[in-house]
Formats: structure tokens, sequence, C-alpha cells
């Protein structure tokens, strides 16, 4: 059963689409985490995952970044199946960026950032002029360049994400897949995050929990809950009250002002228990 | 402070350029000063004479037993001392940065415990003795320690965790098995001949030993320095690795049968050395930090020049007696493990 795209969304079959998922499905063993989602990115734009904890973002992001084999369906990038292109090849031009990454070695963030350029040449091969290059301009755009000396494991949550996605620029993405970018980040770092992320220009595809932030900085949202698309379109249509009482069981208001949408929160709604996934099948 | 974290290392990619000939300077100097020392009365002069002889210089002047102490039996063991040691903190390395532990040694994989297990088998018990010797059981029983570990650890999910999990419990099994050998079939000089290879030891070292586990060890640097940057990409972890680019289920296979090649034939001729791949490893990244296209050269040095120096060392320490090798690597390894394990929570406070 396929729960088509709604409004906004383009349809997987055209041509053109930078990722896409077409009925993808992910079990492990015999429960359904993703269940037939098909999503299509067009080139540019910024897709945002929203959706309540276990909904399937994170697998999602992992079947579209070609992680994880499919159980169904196919992931194509620019109409390429992923699962036949090579890890380098996806690498070059696919990027992705955790929501924490952790290390047991003692990186510099220079190493760190160096990383992005391992997918362009041989693992033999040393840093190239060229590859210095990249990674110091990747550095200055995410406003990492005065950290290069320090050791990654010393900076703060909101410096470790800037300098992993320098990491994910100094590969040169056309597409960039982040998982819950701003988490741990104070509101300050969030907004600048997602500020870059915007100003990078590759084509993004982010899990966000925060419904003001997906509504600020992106230009289609797709709301998943227990593994299956459950509405997708721009953020002014999809977010609703009826759409995050549903899905997020919150009752809320959706403010609609020249400065954009606000969304506040009023009450958890009970006395209506949570939906959870069942064996893939959705039960109250 | 802007700059709380910035400490001054790694050193610069010039400085190090330039001392990697010092490097093996030092390597060859530690080499020769070994064959100087020894129980019997011939010095520096007479070794390097020797030297100069078998290198087609005139004669020594020695008798051909005095000659043949220096040639067949000091150089080499000072020579079998740098290969393992090179192979040893060479496997650590890559150990360390694929199974993303920092306390993964050559022996993670259960390789030297199954080589104890080969060795006491073919010694004590009898079996296949005449047809492949100690050195020969070791490297069987080191292959099937590993072949368990692999299996084990992927038939249970292949993830890393699972490997070491893998590689612990064969570690148990196989020490089990050698100490239920030992104390069934085993007479009092039986024991202490195995005790002393499994404490590790070079003291048979000849030649043969040297080009066998020379070149194994040379062919696995080779791969290893290969995939520097494979390695480095493991270093936020295996799907990370995946996003850089990196078949992961294949590298890791072949990076681990490759350390685990150089491990058994290293342990099957020395015994079980411990703590150079878990010591070295660490050492080599606080000098020139994390990247494994210098790492890999400046750990297989380090390893080198270390062994040589303590397996110098623990002949001379209890003379006429030798300590077993291994037990001298501990004995310098120990406290050189709890300074790195300080290190370590300095950094992370």
């Amino acid at each position: 059963m396929s729960t088509p795209t709604e409004v906004g969304m383009s349809t997987p079959t055209e041509v053109g689409m930078s990722i896409e998922s077409d009925r993808v499905s992910w079990a492990v063993r015999d429960r359904l985490i993703v269940d037939a989602v098909s999503v299509a990115v067009r080139p540019g734009s910024t897709v945002g995952l929203l959706g309540p904890n276990g909904s399937g973002k994170s697998s999602l992001l992992r079947l579209l970044a070609g992680l994880r084999p499919t159980s169904s369906g196919v992931v194509r990038l620019d109409g390429a199946d992923v699962s036949g292109m090579s890890r380098r090849d996806v690498a070059r031009r696919l990027a992705v960026v955790d929501q924490e990454s952790t290390t047991d070695s003692d990186p510099s963030v220079r190493d760190v950032i160096g990383l992005g350029r391992l997918p362009h040449r041989a693992p033999w091969a040393p840093e190239s002029a060229c590859d210095r290059d990249i990674a110091r301009m990747a550095a200055a755009t995410m406003r990492t360049e005065h950290l290069l000396d320090r050791r990654y494991a010393t900076l703060s949550g909101g410096e470790r994400q800037r300098v992993q996605l320098a990491r994910a620029l100094a590969q040169e993405p056309t597409e960039l897949l982040l998982d819950e970018p701003t988490n741990h980040l104070d509101v300050r770092h969030q907004l600048e995050l997602l500020e870059l992320v915007r100003a990078a220009s590759a084509t993004t595809v982010m899990a966000l929990h925060d419904l003001n932030l997906a509504a600020a900085y992106c230009d289609e949202v797709v709301v998943l809950r227990a593994g299956r698309v459950q509405v997708a379109g721009p953020p002014e249509i999809v977010i609703r009250p009826e759409m995050i009482a549903e899905v997020y069981g919150v009752e809320a208001e959706v403010e609609h002002t020249p400065s954009g949408l606000h969304v506040r929160y009023l009450r958890a709604l009970t006395g209506r228990p949570e939906a959870t996934i069942e064996g893939g099948r959705m039960t109250r | 402070m802007a700059h709380v974290g910035t400490r001054p290392t790694p050193v610069g990619r010039p400085v190090l350029t330039a001392l990697a000939p010092v490097a093996l300077a030092v390597l060859v100097l530690s080499v020769a000063v070994a064959t100087t020392v020894g129980p019997s009365d011939l010095g520096a002069r007479d070794a390097l004479a020797v030297m100069l002889e078998r290198l087609g210089g005139p004669d020594s002047g020695l008798s051909d037993l005095r000659e043949g102490i220096i040639w067949e039996l000091r150089l080499p063991r000072a020579v079998l001392a740098a290969v393992c040691g090179a192979g040893l903190a060479l496997c650590g390395v890559v150990l360390q940065s694929l199974l993303r532990n920092p306390l993964a040694d050559p022996f993670v994989l259960g390789v030297s415990s199954g080589a104890s297990t080969g060795a006491v088998l073919v010694v004590l018990t009898g079996v296949g003795a005449g047809a492949i010797g100690l050195a020969g059981g070791a490297f069987v029983g080191a292959v099937v320690a590993f072949g368990l570990v692999l299996l084990l650890g992927f038939v249970t999910g292949g993830t890393t965790d699972r490997v070491i999990l893998a590689g612990v419990a064969a570690t148990q099994l196989f020490s089990a098995l050698t100490s239920f050998i030992v104390f069934t079939a085993a007479d009092a000089e039986q024991t202490r001949g195995v005790l002393f290879w499994l404490l590790g030891s070079l003291s048979t070292a000849s030649w043969n030993d040297v080009v066998v586990c020379g070149s194994v060890v040379l062919l696995g640097t080779a791969v290893c320095w290969a995939a520097a940057g494979t390695l480095d990409a493991f270093t936020f972890g295996q799907d990370a690795a995946a996003t850089l680019g990196v078949s992961v289920v294949k590298v890791r296979l072949l990076l681990l049968v490759v350390t685990a090649l150089m491990t058994a034939v290293i342990v099957s001729t020395s015994g079980a050395i411990g703590f150079v791949g878990l010591v070295l490893p660490h050492a080599a990244r606080a000098i020139v930090g994390v990247r494994h296209r210098l790492l890999v050269p400046t750990a297989t040095v380090l390893g080198a020049i270390f062994l040589v120096w303590v397996e110098m060392g623990s002949r001379v320490v209890i003379a006429p007696q030798e300590l077993p090798v291994g037990v001298a690597t501990a004995l310098v390894g120990v406290p050189a493990f709890v300074l790195i394990m300080l290190r370590q929570r300095r950094r992370s406070a």
C-alpha cells in the first residue's frame, strides 16, 4: 500500500529530480520501519522530514543515502538507482551529517573537514593543494576557519555540527542529508546553523523536530507517521492544528503572520493513546 | 581564551619528511647496537667487522664460531625483533581504527590464543609434530581461531562490537583449551619450554624466520599504507565511512584478514608479545596525529625500534638468564598504558 505524496510534491516518475524514493520500504525482521514512502526532491530545494520520534525519519534518511538496502522500492539519485552505484560515486555527490558524530580518536578540526575530500582521491594519494583549498573554503563557509587547529573533542555541540557541515561541504555535494542537525543546540545556534545550510546551495533533505524551524527554512515538508507519509507539501499548507493534533498528539495554534508561520503548542492531548507501530500495522 | 583545545601536536609535514631518514637511521643503529649485546665477549667492533665481512668486506679475523654468534644468533634476533615490533604496531593501528576501539590490539581477534592452543597441541601431544612443528601448529591454531571469530562476528550481525565480543569469546575458549592440554598432557620440562614460548620469545630467531615474517609484514604494511585514506574514513564510524565512499564490508574484511595473517605469522614465530600493538599506536598518534598516511609508517618504525630495545633489555636485566620478551614488553607497556589512559581522561575532563 503506497501512500502517495500530496500537495506540492512532484510525482516520483517525473524526470529531473535530485533525489527520490519510489515506494521505499525497510523492515527489520518483520517489523516495518519505513512503509512505502515516495518522496521526490526538486534540485536546489530544502525539504524537511517531520514526525514524532520513531516515525522513521532517520531510517528514511539512511535509505536515501544508500546506507541500508531497501526491503522494496528504489532510491534514485538524479535518476540512477543508488543500490547500483558505487559508494564512492554516491559520496562524490551526496553528503550526510548525523545527529551527533563522535570519535574515539583525537582528530583536529582540520583533519575532520579534510575527511570530506576522501571520495575525490585514491585512498593512498596524499592530500593535494586543491583538496586543502576546498577544505579551507568549506571551513570558511561554515564559519569554522578559526577552529581549524582545535581538537574536535574540545568543541561545543554547535561548533561540532558546523564542522561536520563543513566536512560535508568539502565533499562538494549536490545533495545534503541532515539528521536533526539542530539537536542539542541552543536557539541561536539552531538558527545560525539552518541559515548556513540554506546558504550552502545544495539540495537538502533534513529531519527536523521543530515545526517553527521547518516552517522558516524548508520549501516543502514531508510528515511521517509510523513509517508512512501522512502528508507532504509547502509548510504553510501542511502545518495545521489538525495535523499537529493527529500526528504529534498535541493541541496547537498556528498563526500566519507577515514574518512567517508560527506554531504555539498548547497542551498534550490525553485520553487518546499515541499511535504506535506493531508488526508494521498501525494500532490504537 | 579562544583556543582552549589547542595543543602543540602534530608536528608539521616538512619536519616529518626530514625526520623519516632519521627514524630509519635510528632503527638501523638500534639493530646494530643490539648485535653487540650478549653473554659472549663480543663488542661493537667485532659485530661491525662481521657485518662488513658478510657484506663483502675484508675478513673479520674472528673464529667461525664467534662470527656465527653475531651473524646467526644476534643479528637475526635483532632484525626479527624489528620486524615483529613493526608488524604488531601496524596491526594495532589498523585494528584500533577499524574497530573504533582504542583498546583493540593484534590479539583482539583471538589469533594469539588460537596460536597458543595450536602450539601446545603440537608440542605436548605430538599431533602432527613431525609435519608442521611448533610454529606450524601455532599458525594453524591462529588461522582457525580467526576464522571462528569472523564467523561468529558476522553471524551475530557483523558490527565492530560483535567482532570484538567474538574475539573475547574465542580468546577465552582457546586459553581454556591451552590450559586443559597443558594440565593433562605436559611434564614439567615441556611445560617450561612451552610457557617460555607462550610469553613471547625471540631466542630461536633464524634468518628463515626473518625472511618469512619480513615479507609478510612488508606486504601488510604496503596494503595498510595504501588503504590510509580508507582508514581515515572510519574516524566517525562505519556509516560515516560509507558516506565517505568506503565499501565498508569489503574493506573491513580485507584489512581484518591482512592484520590477522600478519599477527598469525608473527605469533607463530615469536609467541604472544603483548602491549606493542596496544601502546605503540597511541604513542605514534601523539607524535603525528590521526591521519593514517603518516600514522602507518610512523607506528611501524616506532614499533620496530621499541621492540629491538626491549628485546635487548630482556637479555640484559637478569643476565645470564633471559626474560621472555613478552614479559619485558608488558613491564614497559603497562606504565605506558596507564599514562595514555590518564592523558585521555584529562582530555575528556
